[in-house]
């Protein structure tokens, strides 16, 4: 194991190997991620973890979050998922699929007029939940469903 | 640089309804080529959307969103003319800004 890590070592300066692990995005230099980007939910394998990482866990659903997602997706690669929050005063939504390998796919803060309503595309790696998680006067609000997928899409 | 963005914003009411197309490979770092090697992972991490020249939208994303991003809001208070400027930024550093007026 220690020859090949050697070799390995040795090699790395001549062939630019740590450039291409740079390009990967493996060696992760900070410079890498914006500003203001949510790492540790983002990265989180379960909807547990990434929920904690919004700082939404223990959140409960709400029936006057609307989420329209659906039932059968042919092509989860593509998979049209709208919400409208009735709550007022919400500041925040967030998407989050169950079973995808990285939960968060996205968040979104609303001010200067915008309205607590989003319609994005999110990939399902197979049949999973879509949860939609609102924020709003600092507390937390869900609404979910089952999105049965014939395709996984995350291209795997 | 990468292709430009097309953006829709059209008033509905009393809100502009606006449309988002963004052009990027939005690879999650996790798939394969055919041959086996890993596609690197390439993703927009934030965006952001204004509304002559204010901040209405802030969004963080990742690889869960699909390949050229689609995205919708609603704006209120806007009117016809109004600049709506959408900025994305990628894991890599990339950026990109596209503006249209409210129609």
């Amino acid at each position: 194991m220690d020859m090949i890590r050697r070799t390995v070592l040795k090699s790395a300066g001549a062939t630019g190997v740590v450039a291409g692990l740079l390009a990967t995005g493996m060696l992760m230099p900070t410079l890498a991620y914006a500003d203001d980007w949510n790492k540790a939910a983002f990265e989180a394998k379960n909807m547990e973890g990434a929920l904690k990482g919004i700082g939404a866990d223990g959140v409960s659903d709400n029936k006057d979050l609307l989420l329209k997602a659906p039932e059968i997706a042919e092509n989860g690669a593509v998979v049209p998922i709208d919400v409208t929050s009735n709550i007022p005063n919400t500041t925040s939504i967030a998407f989050l699929i169950a079973k995808n390998p990285s939960p968060l796919a996205a968040q979104f803060e609303f001010s200067n007029g915008a309205v607590a309503d989003a319609s994005v595309r999110l990939k399902f790696a197979e049949t999973s939940i879509v949860r939609v998680v609102a924020k709003a006067d600092g507390k937390f609000y869900s609404a979910q469903r089952e999105v049965k997928v014939t395709a996984g899409g995350c291209g795997g | 640089m990468a292709d430009p963005m097309k953006i829709r914003a059209q008033m509905k009411g009393d809100v502009a309804e606006v449309r988002v197309l963004m052009s990027h490979p939005m690879e999650t770092g996790s798939r394969k080529e055919a041959d086996g090697k890993p596609v690197p992972a390439h993703y927009i991490q934030n965006m952001t959307v204004a509304l002559n020249g204010k901040t209405v939208i802030a969004g963080q994303i990742a690889g869960s969103v699909s390949k050229n991003p689609v995205f919708g809001f609603k704006v209120k208070g806007a009117k016809a003319g109004d600049k709506v400027a959408v900025t994305w930024t990628d894991n890599k550093g990339d950026k990109r800004t596209d503006e249209a007026a409210v129609a």
